[in-house]
């Protein structure tokens, strides 16, 4: 059994201890908005935070997560109310929208280390998250429109 | 003002007695194959959501959608039609996929499906038809309610307004749905227009930036399994024995059953299955024919290319005018296979019972996938029903003539006996086949004193991407496949030089192939834009104006090719190591020039800049278009500068993200959008920022190099 520290909820789960992250939080838990894009630490849709830091969880045993805080885009807000989500929702920034929990996750992580981004500091943190709908402008444009939200708020 | 001709009433199917009450029209539009309604049926046996529109008692009225939302954003635009002709509070708008029903039948294809940038034009009457029918059906509600006449009423944001009475769509949905439906219905003149044409954000931001946005991966049900499929390492291989032993003993396997595709394991859980999946050991029986090699293939084209295909298009005599010539301009282009890599792994959730078939997926080809499932299962398609998800992307995979990974599900939970989701990992979405053909062309061009082309001899080679299919008939006339073709055969280029032929050669091989983003036009267009660029220089003429001079006829072409020239500076100076290059294309009735500007740092092409002006006819959401451009940019630039697969011994060499390789965020470049004003009639968005990109990148590391790059990806030689 793992004890999981999951958006601030206590889980106990049953399983092979090398059961990545992400087909616990998934299969498990239910919290199915975390995306499998490659399972390689490719594609960054798989996106959470372990302890503040954006993690790969397709990667990561879920042993290794033991009593760790996890969050997921679920834990981001209540609401879509996160700065970030913000920012997405006013610079449209979705098309399909599967790789964008990931990017959020990655984009909220950047934020709470490094408040005001620079381009250079945005391609490092996201280039991580590949986006085959293209939505890479709007993704730098509304990581600079939430580091300025943040100071609003 | 434009006026329904003869709409007889059974092309409206109106029904009152559901979900909570209220309106519901469903539609058909006349001459488009009908819906089996020999008899209407009974109120409450009509399924809730087999309508266009529903008008709830609490005002929300609900759009189903007969196209799939995969990003290019008919979520949004195909509502903003009803809203418009409905006078619609769009705050009171919910969205729907539409379930699989020949109700829903695309209105120029004859079946439900979502592809060749068609959505929005398809459906710009259709939809505003459905809105205009609600609109006056509850104005003829609140009359009656009013004690008015009609004429005396007006509507503005979901309410219908006589003098001081008012009331409100969802007061008035009940009454209305008892009415007769009118004979036809007037649709509003463009000057009236309020939301067709206003940039509008996208409806279905909320559940995708909160995680709840349901894609077909994301289907849960009690009682539900998951599979992965061991498929065959070279296409056409077949299972000769296998092991499921160790397979059966990773905790949460299930069942291993064979298919048809493979062997597939199935678990309580998708890393089980995957786990399973991998300790399979299997004895696959070789095809008989020769396993594909990519260095063998490519010199298999190039020698067809040498040889007389079938013409596509032929005036003058090309062959003879280029036989007497001294000098001709004799070059070889070449383009690899490509996957579509959509971000979500292609997957699909079958649930058998004893009297249907129920589907969840994310399908492009919903009309498609019914029929095939109902041939698999012996049930009529009726009894097929397809839940449309939210598509993680499509780009053309996720709408196959052959419903691949729709079959493979339903034989999966056929074998298994169980609700089964089968899902696919990202090696085997690289390796799954249905790629974009390779394709090999070979250009030879006289040019005449006055610095244009006077005979040119076209050849592409490449596999015919309807080929054995069922869509082969409609699509190949006199042994050409239009797909192959398009943008070479009919290019305003090549149709002006007095002695010209394209041939065509479509050889077969094992390799499965299929419609990618911009189908032909994906190679074509990077053909005939780098070569008249070239030509451009032969001729020592700037690239802008030597297209101009064959496009005087082609005002819509010229129009975004000036446009992208003002706005991207063409002929202005840039700072030292970079340049600009040009590209413009007509594709999906769409007009699409882009600039880029490019640097070479370290050997690799940096794209830094790209404009893009665009002409699609009415611009229904502005706001999408821009977005699409940007999107179709990015998908083309990664095939320009990165994607290739590559075959050895029959198996594909990429697996992954990490070799094969798509663009990221620092490699994407600024773009600019620009949209062309127009009345004229919609023209496809989705796909058509693609085309011009990657010649127009080749272009501007030409002009930087002096070097014509004639492959795609683009690469310099080191
Ligand atoms: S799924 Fe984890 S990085 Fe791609
Ligand atoms: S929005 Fe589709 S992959 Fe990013």
């Amino acid at each position: 059994m793992v004890s999981l520290l999951v958006n601030g909820k206590k889980k106990d789960v049953t399983l092979d201890p090398s059961t990545p992250l992400l087909w616990v939080l998934r299969d498990h838990l239910g919290l199915i908005g975390t995306k499998f894009g490659c399972g390689i630490a490719q594609c960054g849709a798989c996106t959470v935070h372990v302890d503040g830091v954006a993690r790969r969880s397709c990667v990561t045993p879920v042993s290794e997560v033991a009593d760790k805080s996890i969050t997921t885009i679920e834990g981001l807000s209540a609401d879509g109310s996160h700065p970030v989500q913000r920012a997405w929702a006013e610079l449209d920034v979705v098309q399909c929208g599967y790789c964008q929990s990931g990017q959020i996750m990655s984009a909220a992580a950047l934020l709470a280390a490094t408040p005001n981004p620079s381009d250079a500091d945005i391609d490092t943190a996201l280039n991580g998250n590949i986006c085959r709908c293209g939505t890479y402008q709007r993704v730098r444009a509304a990581v600079h429109r939430a580091a300025k939200l943040n100071k609003v708020d | 003002m434009e006026i329904l001709p003869n709409l007889s009433r059974r092309d409206f199917i109106k029904t009152s007695a559901l979900v909570a009450g209220g309106l519901v029209i469903a539609f058909v539009v006349p001459g488009v194959r009908r819906f089996a309604l020999a008899a209407p049926p009974a109120a409450n046996k009509l399924p809730a959501p087999n309508a266009f529109l529903r008008v709830g008692n609490d005002g929300v009225i609900t759009v189903l959608l007969a196209h799939s939302e995969m990003g290019q954003g008919v979520w949004t635009a195909l509502p903003m039609l009803i809203a418009e002709e409905l006078d619609a509070d769009w705050s009171k708008i919910k969205v729907e996929h539409a379930p699989a029903s020949t109700l829903y039948a695309h209105t120029a294809y004859g079946m439900q499906m979502t592809g060749g940038s068609s959505s929005t034009w398809s459906e710009f009457d259709r939809y505003r038809q459905i809105g205009a029918l609600a609109r006056t059906l509850l104005v003829q509600a609140a009359a009656q309610r009013f004690g008015v006449d009609a004429a005396a009423c007006r509507t503005e944001n979901g309410k219908v307004i006589a003098g001081a009475q008012h009331a409100s769509y969802g007061e008035l949905a009940e009454l209305a749905a008892t009415l007769p439906v009118p004979e036809n219905v007037t649709l509003k003149n463009p000057k009236d227009w309020k939301i067709i044409g206003k940039p509008t954000k996208r409806l279905d931001t909320p559940e995708k930036i909160t995680g709840r946005a349901q894609f077909g991966i994301d289907v849960q049900f009690p009682g539900l399994l998951t599979a992965v499929v061991a498929r065959a390492p070279v296409f056409g291989a077949k299972v000769k024995a296998f092991d499921a032993r160790k397979a059966n003993l990773v905790p949460g396997v299930v069942n291993v059953v064979q298919v048809p595709s493979g062997v597939a394991v199935i678990a309580e859980h998708f890393w089980a299955a995957k786990l399973g999946r991998d300790a399979l050991q299997i004895e696959w029986e070789q095809p008989a024919n020769a396993p594909v090699d990519s260095v063998t293939l490519r010199e298999q084209y190039h020698k067809l290319a040498e040889t007389p295909g079938t013409a596509a298009a032929q005036t003058g005599d090309a062959i003879s005018a280029l036989k007497t010539a001294s000098k001709i301009l004799d070059v070889e282009y070449a383009v690899p296979y490509l996957a579509h890599a959509p971000m979500e792994p292609l997957n699909c959730t079958v649930r058998v019972s004893t009297d249907k078939c129920e589907i969840w997926t994310g399908t492009q080809f919903q009309g498609m996938d019914q029929q095939i499932a109902a041939q698999l299962t012996g049930f009529k398609p009726e009894q097929v029903e397809i839940h449309t998800t939210f598509l993680g992307g499509g780009f053309g995979r996720r709408a196959n003539p052959a419903a691949d990974f729709v079959t493979e599900a339903v034989q999966v939970a056929q074998a298994a006996k169980a609700a089964v989701k089968t899902v696919w990992s990202r090696e085997d979405d690289i390796h799954g086949g249905y790629y974009r053909p390779a394709y090999l062309h070979r250009a030879r061009i006289r040019m005449g004193a006055n610095g244009k082309p006077v005979a040119w001899h076209h050849t592409i080679v490449g596999q015919s991407i309807v080929a054995g299919t069922v869509l082969e008939g409609m699509l190949v006339k006199n042994g050409i496949d239009a797909t192959s073709v398009e943008g070479v055969a009919d290019s305003p280029y090549i149709k002006s030089v007095a002695d010209h032929r394209v041939d065509l050669h479509s050889p077969k091989n094992s390799v499965p192939v299929l419609w990618w983003r911009s189908v032909g036009h994906s190679h074509t267009a990077f053909v005939m834009e780098t070569l008249i660029d070239e030509l451009a220089h032969v001729a020592g003429k700037d690239p802008v104006a030597y297209r101009r001079d064959f496009l005087k006829k082609h005002p819509r072409h010229l129009g975004v090719l000036n446009l992208v020239a003002k706005k991207s500076g063409w002929g202005t100076s840039l700072p030292a190591g970079r340049a600009r290059g040009v590209a413009v294309h007509e594709s999906f009735g769409s007009f699409v020039a882009e600039v880029a500007e490019v640097s070479v740092e370290k050997g690799q092409i940096r794209v830094h800049r790209v404009v893009c002006a665009i002409d699609c006819g009415v611009a229904v959401n502005p706001e999408t278009i821009v977005a699409q451009m940007e999107s179709g940019i990015a998908f083309g630039l990664s095939a320009g500068l990165f994607s290739a697969l590559h075959f050895k011994d029959g198996r594909v060499q990429e697996a992954n993200f990490n070799d094969y390789r798509v663009l990221r965020l620092n490699e994407m470049p600024k773009v600019e959008v620009h949209i062309v004003a127009s009345s004229a009639k919609s023209g496809g968005v989705g796909e058509v920022g693609v085309p011009p990109i990657a010649p127009a990148v080749a272009n501007a590391v030409a002009a930087l190099t002096g070097k014509r790059l004639r492959e795609l990806p683009l690469t310099l030689p080191s």
